[in-house]
């Protein structure tokens, strides 16, 4: 047996010489530092999550039936009557959600050790669309099943570009096909979700995949391995083969996270309307409007910010300031020093608050602080007022994150600890 | 529903004084919007006291149970178009023989979906608004809400059918478990001055076949009917979790084992 595994593979060698080369230099000869800890489990566990929508919305794309008129029945037959549609359209569903959470940990984890920065500008620029697209992908695909926040949610977004200058109401409709989301809009979203928005996505990550491979992996202690060689070897002292010793790691990681997943998808399907809303088990109703209309929460920090600015043009410019902020940060951080670990006290502060003004920001989004504002300054509180005064406070603490990064690298405020010639831990122990 | 939230508008006597101001018509019209969205939220805020329902949709008796007076009591008016005969039979273990027999009053055959008999434009003219699809009403609202929403009828004369609910202010549908439940009146809060009145309480006028704890357990079963009608895939998921989990588990487990002999290596 083993004979005719090594024939096959002299034969394919034979006439396709180069394909081994680039297996050894994406696998086998692919040094990464050898102390990654939890943080760096994210990017695979991404790509877990991207195979599993395209594989699953395969499936579901054999039973959906785009339409106004089909869509919301097709995804209740694929609920009830295709064998284990049920499984599949959870697993599409929870992995959405998934998706988002890994990569806004994945995000963070480039936030704390210095992945964005020199050399690895052009992996962070390549991440940052893939975000895009990811955000896309999620908007569009959120909107399939023509439920009643499918269609109200694509109502408030798409109009969201009715605030550009002159052709914004021309803009809306071409995007729509019709003056309201309707069947022409729908059918369009399918296209885009199954197939024009996957392709973007699948193209961008292999390039973000061979970016990062050219430059090598960051680490925690955020030290280029690359700088201290074997002599002999020419191999970096405290790199180690991606395959098989971060392939097997690996596996152990995606292992514990599918095992998470499958209790939500056995479980909790819904995670009490977070994953999947309640009001999207109603049809789309352009006549009855949801009690609350507002996107699935991994949209919320941004739409948390559109929220609290009472001005619709101003609102929609910070909206879109938040993210291209985040392209630009290899540039706005002049820091030489890459972990936190190493980084002064006001970045690491800094750095805290940012995060959790995210998270507020989403609450603010969701429609927490609705909630949380009576239980705090008792049931006569004049919420909105509240809400929308400390939304200013975050977004101004958002955007502060990136003006205090900069004068605080760029004029050498920040006091640095000396960074280790060699990684720290790592490895069996 | 329009009518109860602009009683609900009466009870502020700043926004009543509000919009009694010169204002025009056009804006006073865009105010009074204003207000009904304003105050609509925290009106079921208020009314948001759900009773925990205690449904368990893998009790096979309980759903058989509420099947029963599902199909006796609700099926008239309200249909589950995305549940057929069959399915039912399936899930709830019983013969389409059984199904036919007990629950299909509308002639239908086993394979047939679950519609009601009555023409929605009839509807329309009876009751004000045809009776919506419970196929995922249990998805929507939550179980709680509708074993609270079926607790909730009292009898008010000011309704077109004399009924209302707490959970539901201005519902169009009358208390069908009457018979059941017996007759509920509403006792008010004492009115502070220039507001109407809120229920406080509701009390049994007259009795019912069955005592509270007998109709409790009626709405609960029902409850659970409908959750199930809502997935019934609920079924089938809870019962293969179980082993999709432990083999995920065991599949890290050795994955861990596995890694843990590679890393030996490296130091």
């Amino acid at each position: 047996m083993a004979n005719v595994f090594t024939a096959i593979g002299n034969w394919v060698n034979e006439r396709a010489p180069g394909l081994m080369p680039v297996y050894r230099k994406h696998m086998t000869e692919y040094y990464a530092p050898k102390n990654f800890n939890f943080w760096y489990y994210f990017g695979v566990l991404a790509l877990v999550v991207l195979v599993n929508q395209i594989l699953t919305g395969i499936f579901l794309t054999m039973f959906y039936k785009p339409g106004a008129a089909t869509a919301f029945d097709s995804v209740e037959y694929i609920m009830r009557d295709v064998d284990w549609g049920w499984l599949i359209r959870y697993m599409h569903s929870t992995g959405a959600s998934m998706f988002f959470i890994v990569i806004y940990l994945h995000m963070f984890r480039g936030l704390m050790y210095g992945s964005y920065k020199k050399p690895r500008e052009l992996v962070w620029l390549l991440g940052m669309f893939i975000f895009l697209a990811l955000m896309a992908e999620a908007f569009m695909g959120y909107v399939l099943p023509w439920g009643n926040m499918s269609f109200w949610g694509a109502k408030v977004i798409i109009s969201l570009f009715g605030a550009v200058p002159l052709i914004g109401d021309t803009l809306v409709q071409w995007i729509m096909g019709d003056y309201n989301p309707a069947d022409a809009t729908l059918n369009r979203f399918f296209a885009l979700h199954v197939i024009a928005l996957p392709l973007v996505l699948l193209l961008l990550v292999v390039l973000h995949i061979f970016a990062l491979h050219e430059v090598g992996s960051n680490n925690p202690d955020g030290v280029e391995i690359k700088k201290k060689k074997d002599p002999a070897t020419g191999k970096p002292l405290d790199g180690i083969p991606f395959h098989p010793y971060y392939t097997v790691h690996d596996i152990v990681g995606v292992g514990f996270f599918l095992t998470i997943c499958a209790f939500i998808i056995f479980y909790q399907p819904t995670v009490g309307g977070w994953f999947l809303e309640n009001d999207n088990f109603i049809p789309a109703n352009p006549l009855v409007t949801p009690p609350e209309i507002k996107p699935v929460w991994y949209f919320t920090p941004f739409y948390g910010i559109l929220r609290v600015i009472p001005d619709k043009g101003l609102g929609i410019f910070a909206m879109f300031a938040s993210i291209v902020l985040l392209f630009l940060l290899p540039w706005v951080d002049r820091g030489a020093v890459k972990s936190i670990r190493y980084r002064g006290l006001g970045y690491k502060v800094a750095l805290g608050l940012f995060a959790l003004t995210f998270l507020l920001l989403g609450s603010i989004g969701a429609g927490l602080t609705g909630e949380w504002i009576p239980k705090l300054f008792g049931a006569t509180a004049d919420v909105t007022s509240i809400e929308m005064h400390f939304g200013w406070l975050l977004v101004l603490m958002y955007f502060g994150y990136f003006i205090f990064l900069w004068i605080y690298t760029a004029f050498g405020y920040e006091k640095t600890k000396p960074v280790p010639e060699r990684v720290t831990g790592g490895g069996g122990h | 529903m329009s009518s109860s939230l602009t009683t609900r508008i009466k009870k502020r006597p700043s926004l009543a004084a509000l919009l009694n101001k010169n204002l025009p018509a056009m804006m006073r019209k865009a105010v009074l919007v204003f207000a009904l969205v304003a105050l609509a939220t925290p009106a079921f805020a208020e009314e948001g006291g759900l009773l925990p329902s205690g449904t368990k949709v893998s009790n096979i008796a309980s759903l058989q149970r509420g099947a029963r007076l599902y199909f006796n009591y609700c099926s008239g008016c309200h249909s589950i178009k995305y549940q057929s005969y069959s399915r039912l039979a399936t899930d709830l273990k019983l013969s389409p023989d059984e199904v036919l027999k007990n629950f299909a009053f509308t002639g239908a055959k086993i394979g047939d979906q679950i519609v009601s008999s009555m023409p929605a434009d009839h509807a329309q003219v009876w009751f004000g608004k045809a009776p919506p699809d419970l196929s995922l009403e249990a998805r929507a609202k939550g179980p709680d809400w509708i074993y609270t929403y079926l607790k909730s009828f009292y009898l008010d004369p000011s309704r077109p059918v004399g009924w209302n609910n707490t959970v539901f202010p201005g519902a169009s549908m009358p208390n069908v478990l009457w018979e059941l439940q017996g007759t509920q009146v509403a006792h008010y809060a004492p009115a502070k001055p220039g507001e109407e009145p809120a229920v406080e309480k509701l009390e049994l006028s007259s009795k019912g076949r069955l005592s509270g704890e007998e109709f409790d357990a009626a709405a609960r079963d029902i409850t659970t009917f409908l959750q199930y009608v809502g997935e019934p895939a609920a079924l089938k998921r809870e019962a293969v979790g179980v082993w999709a989990i432990l083999y995920l588990a065991f599949f890290t487990f050795l994955a861990w084992l596995l890694n843990k002999e590679y890393w030996k290596d490296v130091h």
